[in-house]
C-alpha cells in the first residue's frame, strides 16, 4: 500500500471525527484489554515468562545468519524450496514467478502482515491472478479495498452492522432477504463462500508466526482454521516471512506461543496451532505437492546492525496498540501504513525513512502502556525517542519552532538569566489571568486552548517567594 | 544528629505555575525531618528537549541539576515525570562517559519522588493536611512506569483526616498530557483526557488529585472548559493542607 504517513495529523483528526469508526475502537478496553489482563492474571510466571520470551528473541537475534541458515538446511531437506529476498520487489517477483510458473489462477491467502507490507495482493492481481483472502477479517478488508487496521484484527474498525451490509452487496447470488443479523450468521456466510475458494485455489499463500530451524518447519496460530486450509488443499504452498522469524527450536518456540496468545486475544492457545513441513509425503493423505518458503529481508538486516535492533524482537501480538492511548483514540488507519500503534511508530520509520514518516514517533504520550504489556519487552518509548532525535537532527518543521526551542534552551542553561525571565513572564502571565484563574483564549498555545483552558500561573515563582521566605518576608 | 539535607527539585511547571506545590512539597519534607534546602541553579529537567529529541540540551540540563545538588543528602521532587526523569534518564543521557555516568548515577540514588519519598524513604507517622470530602487519584504514567509509584500515594492519603479516597475506572490510563504533545497533537490529546475526565467524574468526588502538574493542568483545564464541577490540585496540597489557594485553573473569586 502506498504510505500516507505525512497526513498523520489529519488523518487522526478526520478518525476521532468518525463516530462510526469510534464506536468500534470503544469495543478495546473491554475486549482484546480485558482478555489480556483476565489471562495474564490467570498465569503466575507469565513476567518470569516474558523474561524468557525476550531472551530467547535476542539471543536468536545475535546469531541471525546462523539460526537462518540452520533453517534453510532442513527446510530444504524436509522438501521445500527456500527463496531469500532482499527488498520487497524481490519478494512480488519471487512469488509471482512461482505462481506463473504452476499456471495459477486463485491464489487463497492465510492472514500474513509481510504481504501487505511488500504489496503483494495488488502486485498478483494486476498480473491478472485472483488473489483472495481467507482470515474472516482480512475477507472483509480486501473486499473493501481497505487494509487492515490492526495487525491481529485487522477489520477492527468495523462494526457488525458494516460487514452486515457488505455481505449484502458483494454475496449477492445468495437470498436477499436472507437473516444475516449475528456474527454467527456472517461467519457461516463468509464461510460457505470461501469453501469455494479453498477448494479451486491453486495456491495457498500463508505467512509464519516462526520459522524452526531444527524441523525446518513454519508456524501459524489462527482461531479460524481458514490457515490449515490455505496451506493443505491448494497444490502449492507458499510461505512468505521475513527473517526474523526464525527461532531455533521448538521448545523455544513453545515458550514464545505460551505469551503470543496470552497477549494477543487473552487466550491460552490459538484455537489452531499448525506446523507445516514440506510438501505431502508418499503416504501423507493431504498436503501441497509443492512447498516454497520465501525469506525477506527488507530492511531487516539494517536494523539488527542498528539501534533499532530490539524492535526487531516482535512477535506480532498487538497488544502495544491495544494498550495504546492514541491508537484507542484514532484507529490503525491514521498511521497511514502497515504497522500501526507503538511497534508500527518504531517500525515504519526503519523501514520507509524517518522523513515522510516523523509524526508516528512523536504522536505518543510516552505513557509507556505498550512497554508495560509487550511479551518481548521492546522498549519502545526509548526507541521511539531514538527517532525523534534522528528527526530532531535534520531539523525541526517549522522556523517558529527552531528558534523557540533554542530560545528556551539558552535561557534554561542559564539559571540566573531563567529566574529574571521566569519572574517578568509569570508576573504578566499572573496578572492577566488572576480574575478568571484560566485562560480561554491566547495568542500561544493554540492547539491547548482548542479543547481545554490553560489555568494561569500564581504570579510569582516559587524562587522567587522561596527566597523572599528565607528572608522572612511573608508569602 | 543534624538533620538531613533535602534538596527540592521545585520543577519548572510548579516553579512558574504553582509554587503552593512546592511549598506544600517543603512543608511535608520538613514533617518528615529534613531541612530544605532549594538550590537556585536548578531550572527544568529537559524532559521537553529530552523528548524533542535534543539531546545536548537534554544533556546540559542533567549535569546542571546534578551539580546544583551536590551538597544534598536527598533530592525530592513533587513529580513523577521529573524524578524519572533525573533518576532513571540522566544516566542514560551520560552513558558511555564514565566519569559523568558514574556521577549521574551517584546523583540519581539519591532522587526521590515526593510520595515515594514521604511512604517509604522517610517515612511520616503523621501528614499536617486534612480534608473532609471525597477525592479520587490519577496515576501519572512516568511515575507509575518508570517508578512504580502506585500505592505510595494512596498509603500517604489514608493518613488525611477526612478524606475518602474514591477509585476511578481507569485511574492507570494516561490522561493525554504528554508534554508538548498535547499542543503539537491537540486533537488526540484531546480524546484521550475526556475519556480521563469522564472517568474522573463517575467517581462523584470534589477533587481529582496527581502527582504530577502536567497531568493536572491539562485535566482541570479540560475540566473547566467543560464546566464540570470537579477541580484539579496536586496531592502534595492535601497532604500538607495547604489549601489556601483557589484549585488548579480557578481563581479565588470564582473557585467552586
Amino acid at each position: 500500500m502506498k504510505p500516507d504517513t505525512a497526513q498523520f495529523r489529519e488523518n487522526a483528526a478526520a478518525a476521532i471525527a468518525d463516530p462510526r469508526l469510534q464506536s468500534a475502537l470503544a469495543k478495546l478496553p473491554g475486549g482484546l484489554v480485558a482478555q489480556r489482563r483476565a489471562a495474564v492474571t490467570a498465569l503466575p510466571e507469565f513476567e518470569a515468562l516474558r523474561d524468557e520470551a525476550r531472551a530467547i528473541r535476542d539471543a536468536t537475534l545475535a546469531n541471525l545468519a546462523t539460526h537462518l541458515e540452520a533453517f534453510e538446511a532442513k527446510a530444504t531437506a524436509m522438501g521445500s524450496h527456500v527463496h531469500w529476498a532482499t527488498d520487497a520487489d524481490e519478494a512480488r517477483q519471487t512469488i509471482s514467478n512461482i505462481c506463473n510458473t504452476a499456471n495459477a489462477r486463485l491464489v487463497i491467502k492465510g492472514k500474513s502482515m509481510v504481504t501487505e507490507e511488500i504489496g503483494l495482493n495488488a502486485y498478483l492481481q494486476n498480473s491478472g491472478i485472483e488473489v483472495v483472502e481467507s482470515d474472516l477479517g482480512e475477507y472483509i478488508i480486501q473486499k473493501r479495498g481497505e487494509a487492515p487496521s490492526h495487525i491481529i484484527a485487522p477489520a477492527i474498525h468495523l462494526t457488525e452492522a458494516d460487514v452486515e451490509a457488505d455481505f449484502r452487496s458483494y454475496h449477492t447470488h445468495l437470498d436477499r432477504d436472507r437473516e444475516l443479523g449475528t456474527p454467527e450468521r456472517l461467519v457461516a456466510e463468509a464461510r460457505a463462500v470461501l469453501r469455494e475458494k479453498f477448494l479451486n485455489a491453486d495456491v495457498g499463500i500463508t505467512g509464519a508466526n516462526f520459522l524452526i530451524s531444527e524441523t525446518g518447519s513454519s508456524i501459524i496460530v489462527t482461531n479460524e482454521g481458514n490457515g490449515d486450509l490455505t496451506q493443505i488443499l491448494p497444490r502449492i504452498h507458499i510461505v512468505v516471512a521475513t527473517i526474523d522469524k526464525v527461532v531455533p527450536t521448538l521448545d523455544e518456540a513453545m515458550t514464545l506461543l505460551r505469551v503470543l496468545a496470552r497477549s494477543a486475544t487473552g487466550q491460552d492457545m490459538t484455537a489452531y496451532t499448525t506446523l507445516a513441513t514440506g510438501p505431502r509425503r508418499a503416504d501423507d493423505l493431504d498436503g501441497p505437492t509443492k512447498c516454497h518458503i520465501v525469506l525477506i529481508d527488507n530492511g531487516r538486516t539494517e536494523m539488527l546492525a542498528s539501534d533499532m535492533r530490539e524492535a526487531l524482537r516482535c512477535i506480532r501480538c498487538g497488544a502495544c496498540m491495544n494498550h495504546c492511548p492514541v491508537y484507542n483514540a484514532i484507529g490503525g488507519h491514521a498511521y497511514g501504513w502497515v504497522y500501526p500503534g507503538p511497534i508500527g511508530a518504531v517500525l515504519t520509520p526503519a523501514l520507509l525513512g524517518i522523513t515522510e514518516t516523523r509524526h508516528l514517533p512523536n504522536a505518543s504520550t510516552f505513557c509507556g502502556a505498550c512497554e508495560s504489556v509487550c511479551p518481548v519487552k521492546i522498549p519502545l518509548v526509548s526507541l521511539m525517542r531514538t527517532w525523534r532525535e534522528r528527526a530532531h537532527n535534520q531539523g525541526p518543521r517549522t522556523r517558529g519552532a527552531r528558534i523557540l526551542a533554542k530560545l528556551w534552551s539558552a535561557a534554561a542553561t542559564r539559571p540566573a538569566l531563567y529566574h529574571l525571565l521566569a519572574r517578568f513572564a509569570v508576573a504578566i502571565a499572573g496578572a492577566l489571568g488572576r480574575a478568571k484563574g484560566r485562560f480561554r483564549r491566547l495568542p500561544i498555545a493554540r492547539g491547548w486552548l482548542k479543547h481545554r483552558d490553560l489555568p494561569a500561573p500564581q504570579g510569582r515563582t516559587f524562587q522567587q517567594l522561596w527566597k523572599e521566605a528565607e528572608r522572612g518576608v511573608p508569602r | 544528629m543534624p538533620a538531613p539535607h533535602a534538596g527540592l527539585f521545585v520543577t519548572c511547571l510548579v516553579d512558574l505555575m504553582r509554587p503552593s506545590i512546592g511549598f506544600a512539597a517543603a512543608r511535608l519534607i520538613e514533617a518528615a525531618g529534613c531541612m530544605v534546602v532549594v538550590p537556585d541553579r536548578q531550572t527544568c529537567c529537559g524532559q521537553p528537549a529530552y523528548n524533542s529529541g535534543d539531546r545536548a540540551t537534554a544533556k546540559a540540563l542533567a549535569l546542571q541539576t546534578i551539580r546544583a545538588f551536590a551538597d544534598c543528602e536527598y533530592v525530592v521532587a513533587p513529580s513523577g515525570s521529573c524524578a524519572a526523569m533525573l533518576k532513571v534518564h540522566y544516566p542514560r543521557l551520560v552513558s558511555g562517559e564514565p566519569d559523568l555516568e558514574a556521577e549521574a548515577r551517584a546523583f540519581a540514588a539519591k532522587v526521590h519522588e515526593l510520595c515515594t519519598f514521604l511512604a517509604d524513604i522517610r517515612p511520616i507517622a503523621d501528614v499536617p493536611g486534612r480534608y473532609d470530602g471525597r477525592v479520587t487519584y490519577h496515576d501519572a504514567c512516568s511515575g507509575l512506569r518508570e517508578l512504580s509509584i502506585k500505592s505510595a500515594p494512596r498509603r500517604l492519603l489514608a493518613k488525611v483526616p477526612g478524606l475518602k479516597l474514591a477509585e476511578m475506572p481507569e485511574p492507570e490510563a494516561c490522561c493525554g498530557f504528554g508534554g508538548l504533545f498535547a499542543e503539537k497533537y491537540a486533537d488526540i490529546s484531546n480524546a484521550i483526557v475526556t475519556r480521563k475526565t469522564d472517568n474522573a467524574a463517575t467517581a462523584e468526588a470534589s477533587l481529582v488529585l496527581a502527582g504530577d502538574l502536567g497531568c493536572l493542568m491539562n485535566m482541570a483545564g479540560k475540566l473547566t472548559r467543560t464546566g464540570r464541577p470537579l477541580a484539579c490540585r496536586h496531592i502534595a496540597e492535601v497532604l500538607a493542607g495547604e489549601l489556601t489557594d483557589p484549585p488548579i485553573g480557578h481563581s479565588a473569586v470564582s473557585a467552586p
